[in-house]
């Protein structure tokens, strides 16, 4: 009998810290055995618990992309113990892996449509994951147009520079990346919050046009209104949510909200589907 | 299905045939209260009880289970690579399960085993185990099994039934695995079933007429989720609860679990452990965030779960088998019936959105 809970073993390839707080670091990680990366099959929006011998585990995003083979990449925060112990880890380390977990952003449904991710602070991992995958030279051409918008704290708070910086030089995708504040002279981008920077930049809502929305809960309550006014239908809003987990394969119990389990109906929900569910996470 | 007549002299003799074969486990009087537990040589299950103080959930559901071992001990090749755990199941054979209590095994495979993920752990022993129940001719006060789905006589989830018919047991058997067990025991007086079935339907009318608890469960799924979750009744039974979780571990269907790591010295283990949904870091985030961070809102999670969640989710009744110990074991009184009572007929004065 296959066991859901046991992790695939992996090694950390390559550690980069993302902000100038050091909060945040970048886990590229290859799996030992490749066969099990074979099985490893995600898709963009879905999460997986990293497992740490002695420590436990924590689900995380999956930061790269379906179109980038050989490795994973999850960007960890430093929160507690699992995480704080991953964050004094070194290249060559062994730890674990278990997924996929969880559904995934609506690719079916977005195919020839136009993508809007709006993402806040370090909830822009499985975005990345989401820009890489539709940027990849097979599925440009699945897509119309993409936005993202894309805001920190401070420009030392963004997530994957260098490749906003690519990004921004592109022309198959509008960036408009924003900080709250700066007193950088050379910062050359928007300054204000997400919602703001939605309200300015955003194309109007319509059948063919998806928003994609992560970021922290004041970020999404101001966004949302937003959204509302631009006239989104609340089921071309897709948001991925946060739970505290533990098996990851809605079995443990802890993750609902209601009748769903973020962990396995989930992370993905449309606002609709949001809406006729208790108002409890 | 047959139905075999046992002599209650023969009873002990069997016992300890079947001791050769399987591990025995039954109830036995510990202190004040009678509990599961493995069966010594010589020992027989001790049918005198109403019922067990905890639920036989734990012969399944282990309240700690060793899932994985591992290493860090870095001289060694596959240190820090985490590993399943050798374990030998041998089949093991249940006495004196309440059938409400082996109904609660039926509801809780639900989560254990799915079209998704099947879990290793309980479906393992689950699958290994037999469960001979004992018919209830003398229900409590607080049972409402009837109203709940199961009865006094229910057969569902398991293998043989058996019923205390004054000097004889009768013995309902219902799978394969029951048969294999008679087999082995050596009990086998063929009897007329339509005579025994007589005999059986009567004590079961006596043992239902007994029961007096009812709760109503029928208007449950037509209730919306948003109009039940923001009823104004949730911060009333809330009020007097102070989050022990004794309802959550002695229920036969409560099924949540936390998983934690423990190392001693290099060797290390990944375990888990029944958790509780009346507990604030059952949910807490790592941020710091609680979606439920009051009581209130814990306890109406407990409710909804078995009472809403589960209803709309499997379309099969409520979570709840109606054993009646969360009733007795409250420590401020809260009944389940109560709240059923209230969910059920609970009318919005306007429609939530």
């Amino acid at each position: 009998m296959e066991n859901p809970y046991l992790p695939y073993p992996v090694r950390i390839d390559e550690i980069i810290t993302e902000t100038e707080d050091k909060n945040l670091k970048t886990y590229k990680l290859v799996f030992l055995n490749t066969d099990d990366e074979e099985k490893f099959i995600f898709q963009a929006g879905q999460f997986a618990e990293l497992s740490i011998a002695g420590q436990g585990e924590i689900p995380i995003g999956i930061a790269s992309s379906p179109s980038e083979k050989g490795f994973l990449k999850f960007t960890v925060n430093k929160v507690g113990r699992v995480t704080t112990h991953l964050h004094n880890m070194t290249v060559g380390d062994i730890m674990g892996v278990r997924g996929p977990l969880g559904n995934y952003y609506p690719w079916d449904r977005m195919e020839g449509k136009n993508v809007v991710i709006i993402g806040g602070g370090f909830a822009f991992t499985t975005l990345r994951s989401s820009i890489i995958y539709m940027l990849h030279p097979k599925n440009r051409s699945r897509f119309k147009d993409i936005h993202v918008i894309y805001g920190a704290r401070t420009p030392g708070m963004l997530l994957y520079r260098d490749e906003l910086t690519e990004w921004e030089k592109r022309d198959d995708i509008y960036m408009h990346i924003t900080v709250d504040a700066t007193d950088d002279p050379d910062w050359k981008y928007h300054i204000g919050f997400v919602p703001t920077i939605t309200d300015q930049k955003a194309p109007e809502g319509n059948a063919d046009t998806y928003a994609i929305v992560c970021g922290p809960p004041i970020m999404i309550k101001f966004t949302q209104p937003v959204l509302d006014k631009l006239k989104y239908s609340h089921e071309n809003i897709i948001m991925s949510l946060e739970m505290r987990m533990k098996c990851g394969i809605g079995i443990c119990g802890r993750c609902n909200i209601g009748t769903e389990y973020v962990c396995k109906d989930g992370p993905v929900f449309t606002l609709d589907q949001l809406n006729r569910m208790p108002k409890e996470y | 299905m047959n139905v075999i007549k046992i002599d209650k002299k023969t009873w002990t003799e069997g016992i300890g045939r079947l001791q050769g074969f399987y591990r025995l486990i039954g109830p036995v009087k510990d202190g004040d209260f009678y509990q599961f537990k493995a069966l010594e040589k010589g020992e027989s299950p001790d049918f005198s009880m109403l019922n067990t103080r905890l639920s036989p959930k734990s012969i399944i559901y282990p309240q700690s289970e060793v899932m994985f071992e591992y290493s860090l001990d870095e001289t060694r090749d596959d240190c820090h690579v985490i590993k399943e755990i050798q374990v030998e199941y041998s089949p093991q054979v249940v006495f004196g399960i309440r059938p409400c209590d082996a109904k609660a095994f039926l509801l809780v495979q639900r989560n254990f085993e799915t079209p998704e993920y099947k879990d290793p752990y309980w479906i393992r022993l689950y699958e290994t185990t037999a469960l001979i129940g004992l018919a209830c001719n003398t229900p409590c006060s607080t049972c409402f099994c009837v109203d709940a789905g199961s009865g006094p006589f229910n057969d569902a989830g398991l293998d043989i039934l058996l019923i205390d018919a004054g000097e004889y047991y009768y013995a309902r058997v219902n799978t394969a695995k029951g048969e294999k067990i008679l087999k082995d025991s050596g009990w086998s007086e063929e009897t007329e079933t339509k005579d025994a079935e007589l005999a059986i339907e009567n004590l079961k009318q006596a043992a239902e007429n007994r029961i007096t608890a009812r709760i109503s469960t029928d208007r449950l799924k037509e209730k919306g989720v948003p109009d039940l979750f923001n009823a104004p009744f949730w911060e009333d039974v809330a009020f007097a609860c102070i989050n022990c979780g004794t309802c959550t571990y002695v229920c036969p269907t409560c099924w949540c679990f936390d998983i934690q790591d423990e190392v001693r010295g290099t060797d290390g283990v990944r375990m888990r452990n029944w958790d509780s949904c009346m507990y604030p870091l059952f949910t807490l985030h790592g941020s710091g965030h609680n979606p439920r961070d009051a009581k209130t809102k814990r306890l109406r999670q407990r409710f909804m779960h078995k009472l809403k969640y589960y209803v709309d989710k499997y379309n099969d009744g409520i979570q709840c088998v109606g054993c009646g110990r969360c009733i007795n074991l409250c420590p401020v009184n809260i009944d389940i019936r109560k709240i059923c009572e209230a969910m059920n007929g609970f009318e919005p004065e306007q429609k939530s959105i």
